[in-house]
């Protein structure tokens, strides 16, 4: 911040001591405080658990273990084949998809852009166990399909979840929405213009994608496909239900064992810290590859581009986008809905054997059932709303430079990005399980953990969403002699109520589905629904995890529908005071 | 971070070794009745939380059944493998939680370490001095077996001819069942880190280096191996509890046990109150109740366990335990050997 500003601000601060309260400078100690709290105190425990012993002493020794005992080796290949593997599927899936959305005249594309993105809701170590019932080597409903249509003899199988490319499958179908997204809204916003240059020099439709669409498109394939690659690195829930079974660990699966009696935290922040290296740098390029995408695009507004016409291809392109889907949606959807309904998870409900009997059992006879719903609830509303408080705060301070210092509150609040769920888990676990601060069985240590994970991603969505408000509105506020609080309730809350809803929404459902964290933290007393539900996964209680996963979907259903309804009604109220202001 | 190890236990416990024969000579403590007191007293604190191993539906119904017999005190339960309920509860007293009331092990070393540990409270039911027998309760009143299941073999009858079904574990080894087994993990179950330590001292380590290399599928719970053959999802379970095979079957599922001719691994599950239970009354009443015939007859009805009470009558479809060849538990040998154990699994199984 120059000085100038630097004097701007303190002379601020000083007409508001003068005038009474101003309560700028005690949240900024009090935001960062807590980031602190939140954010250094957990990784420095980490990183000083790391260097040393089971009695304290330094060493390196966790590290010689980590990378020579083919206990920790094994997993840490495994999970990188992994992390490769998704990637380029998930590139390799999305990147057609996306362009048949965006820029053809395929049927359905709406519907199935919708349905790319509801199949994010599901969490993916649900997506894992319909798998399961679905591609079970032996048992799963595909496979029994599959031979009684072929007469394949009993004890082979078309599909085996249990592997490790089933677990690159499953990663991958709920890991693709992602890049899809990406590749579909920056193709989106591509000019069309250079298309039709192209077109109109005499290039085919196929010279032009070639020339001008992929290259313009490959920077944001390729921050996609690190996107994806850092959520198969870091993912725990569906490795722990599919890669156990057959008999080998992932990095995070692996971290999590160490949890198990006799614990081993010193070896598990080892082998945390290689994960969140590597996040760390793969954010960087990243940030590089969306930075260069940013150039190309950059300049007035360019025209609509127009769609390919497909022709003959229209059908089998839709008929191709529905497959694709049915792998994160219809199916896995379908193999819930027969378990939750069934005695028998493997055999197919018919109206004989339809029985309430899952349901009565998850809701009338399971006692922990009620509790988990009740901690979920509290902690996904608690965590949105505190969540999208901070985040607005902080988003405030750094886009108005409300206070000198506002550079380190932005590097806190995107850190956590760059920190593995289960990473986070095993910090916060060493940082609060001792004084001063136990907070260990309480719903705070939870609380902050999802705060803390979904912090960046809110912050980043307010901060842009701060740059859409001209500061003269509030200085407008401050001049009439308005606090700095009271500015922001005034007037840039109501402008900026669209984008919190998103926010809130966002961090509500990305709490519903969090495991990772979680399943370090949590105890019998804090237990939230999708810790109660990977429980019931290890004692094979396949009737009552359906039950549960279907129930949480609908409630993120719900919240995401309606929050989009009344987001979607705010945002032509914040047009109308933007054009009022 | 100081953790309570097996090992430190027992490194401590010479000294305690010392003062135990005291602790023999000592007369057992006073045995107690369900009392008109203790109801009224476990009634104002309303509520208590029992941690079992036992299988979630089996323990649901039990809760149930102890909630009608006294209204007005709810039971939650928690419901996890013995090892992580072992490993949960000292995590839990680390940080000075203390949620447990009464907990329940399929691994009967945890009891032993829990005492030495002095977390347990001293409480003997009426009904357990009177009628169980001396090696299922513990002197100083501190457990007593609430539970005793079996490890057996169990294979899927549609899938498997009787007279091709395996007769021992050794069976198991043969080529014919490679990529066809389900076992439970010691890591997790209890049941089957018992079962591990008397198979691993009986047959040698050797058959878990070869039962490694069949391709089995590895599942947690010692409960979960029985539902995956019943649904066909394997041929053959090498180790789960007895009573989910019963259960299954009583449900019609093609599912049949194998008691194997080495022997078959036996498992006692004592209960314990906790010393710093939240509940103490409601502690008591619920271990008290859940001792005495009437509970123990539910625990063969719902659950197919079996019971040491000599007034329960057994499932009569089910081989009487006295006539089949089991395997010697040593509590205090698991107690010793449980880390090594769970290491040298790693190794064998790689998860």
């Amino acid at each position: 911040m120059s000085s100038a500003a630097e004097e701007k601000a303190v002379g601020f601060a000083r007409r508001e001591a003068g005038r009474g309260l101003d309560f700028s400078r005690p949240i900024l100690i009090a935001v960062t405080a807590l980031l602190v709290v939140m954010i250094v105190l957990p990784m420095g425990w980490l990183i000083a658990y790391s260097l040393s012993d089971k009695q304290g002493t330094a060493t390196l020794g966790n590290f010689v273990t980590l990378f020579t005992d083919p206990s920790f080796v094994d997993p840490l290949i495994t999970t990188l084949i992994i992390a490769v593997s998704v990637s380029a599927i998930c590139c390799i899936v999305a990147a057609p998809l996306g362009w048949l959305v965006a820029r053809t005249d395929m049927p359905l594309r709406r519907i199935v852009r919708t349905l790319v993105m509801a199949s994010l809701v599901t969490p993916p170590f649900v997506g894992a166990i319909a798998w399961e019932m679905l591609a079970a080597p032996n048992s799963g409903l595909l496979n029994q399909l599959w031979r009684s249509l072929t007469g394949m003899p009993s004890d082979e199988a078309l599909l085996d979840i249990y592997s490790l490319t089933g677990l690159i499958f499953v990663i991958a179908c709920y890991t693709f929405p992602y890049v899809f997204i990406l590749v579909a809204n920056a193709l989106d916003r591509m000019p069309g213009e250079l298309e039709d240059a192209s077109s109109m020099l005499g290039a085919k439709t196929w010279q032009t994608a070639r020339r001008i669409t992929v290259p313009l498109a490959l920077p944001t394939l390729l921050a996609g496909a690190l996107v994806a690659f850092l959520q198969a690195l870091n993912l725990f829930g569906s490795p722990a239900i599919l890669a156990i079974p057959a008999g080998f660990h992932t990095l995070t699966t692996r971290i999590w064992s160490l949890f198990q009696f006799p614990p081993k935290p010193e070896l598990a922040a080892a082998a945390s810290l290689p994960l969140l290296l590597l996040t760390i740098l793969l954010l960087r390029g990243q940030a590089l590859a969306l930075g260069r995408r940013g150039y190309a695009v950059l300049g007035g507004k360019y025209g609509e581009p127009r769609l390919v016409r497909l022709g003959a291809w229209r059908l089998p392109a839709a008929a191709l986008a529905l497959l694709v889907l049915a792998m994160p949606l219809f199916l896995p959807y379908a193999a819930l809905f027969n378990s939750a309904f069934s005695r028998v998870a493997s055999r197919l409900v018919t109206l004989d054997t339809i029985t309430l009997h899952n349901v009565r059992f998850t809701f009338l006879e399971l006692s922990s059932t009620m509790p988990a719903l009740k901690n979920t609830f509290l902690l996904a509303t608690l965590s949105a709303t505190l969540g999208a408080v901070l985040a607005l705060l902080i988003a405030y301070i750094v886009a108005r430079r409300a206070v000198p210092g506002h550079r380190v509150l932005a590097f806190l609040a995107t850190a956590p990005l760059a920190i593995p769920g289960i990473v986070l888990g095993v910090g916060l676990f060493l940082a609060y399980t001792r004084p001063p601060l136990t907070l260990y069985g309480t719903l705070w240590i939870l609380l902050i953990a999802f705060i803390t994970i979904e912090l960046p991603a809110a912050y980043q969505q307010l901060s842009s969403a701060f740059h859409a408000v001209h500061p003269e509105l509030e200085e407008a506020g401050r001049m009439l002699g308005a606090s700095r609080l009271r500015t922001l309730a005034d007037i840039t809350a109501p402008l900026l109520r669209s984008a919190v809803i998103a926010t809130w929404c966002f961090v509500f459902v990305a709490v519903i589905r969090e495991l990772s964290a979680a399943v370090i933290l949590f105890t019998s007393e804090t237990k939230v629904l999708s810790v109660l539900i990977f429980d019931l996964k290890e004692s094979g209680d396949v009737g009552a995890i359906a039950v549960l996963s279907l129930t949480m979907v609908a409630i993120t259903t719900i919240v995401v529908a309606v929050a989009n309804r009344f987001g979607g009604g705010r945002e032509a109220g914040r047009l109308h005071a933007r054009t009022a202001g | 971070m100081a953790t309570v190890t097996r090992r430190r236990v027992l490194a401590g416990s010479a000294a305690i070794a010392a003062g135990s024969y005291a602790v023999q000579v000592r007369a057992a403590p006073e045995p107690q009745k369900i009392t008109p007191a203790l109801i009224e007293a476990a009634k104002k604190e309303g509520k208590l939380s029992w941690y079992t191993s036992v299988d979630l539906p089996v323990a649901e119904k039990i809760a149930k059944a102890f909630e009608a017999a006294y209204p007005g005190v709810s039971m939650k339960v928690e419901r996890s493998g013995a090892e992580r309920i072992f490993q949960r509860i000292g995590q839990e007293y680390q940080s000075k939680i203390y949620n447990c009331d009464v907990v329940n092990s399929s691994d009967a070393a945890h009891l032993i370490i829990w005492k030495r540990e002095s977390m347990l409270a001293s409480f003997l039911p009426e009904e357990v001095a009177k009628y169980f027998p001396k090696e299922h309760w513990d002197p100083d009143g501190m457990y007593a077996s609430w539970r005793v299941t079996l490890s057996p073999i169990a294979y899927n009858t549609n899938l498997v001819k009787a007279e091709d079904a395996p007769k021992g574990f050794m069976d198991l080894l043969a080529p014919k069942w490679l990529g066809k087994i389900v076992k439970a993990h010691p890591g997790y179950s209890g049941t089957i880190m018992t079962a591990t330590q008397q198979l691993s001292r009986d047959l040698g380590w050797s058959y878990f280096e070869k039962l490694a290399k069949q391709k089995v599928m590895q599942v947690q719970s010692a409960a979960d191996p029985p539902k995956k053959v019943s649904a066909g999802e394997r041929v053959v379970m090498a180790d789960g509890t007895e009573y989910m095979v019963n259960l299954l079957q009583s449900r019609g599922e093609p599912i049949e046990e194998v008691y194997a001719v080495e022997g078959t691994p036996l498992v006692t599950g004592p209960s314990a109150v906790l010393a710093r239970a939240a509940n103490p009354n409601a502690a008591r009443l619920f271990y008290a109740w859940s001792m005495t015939a009437e509970a123990q007859q539910l625990n063969v009805e719902v659950g197919a366990l079996r019971s040491v009470h000599p007034l329960v009558k057994d499932r009569p479809e089910r081989k009487k335990l006295s006539d089949i060849k089991t395997l010697r538990e040593d509590a205090a040998a698991v107690a010793d050997q449980a880390d090594d154990i769970k290491a040298r699994y790693l190794k064998l199984f790689k998860v």
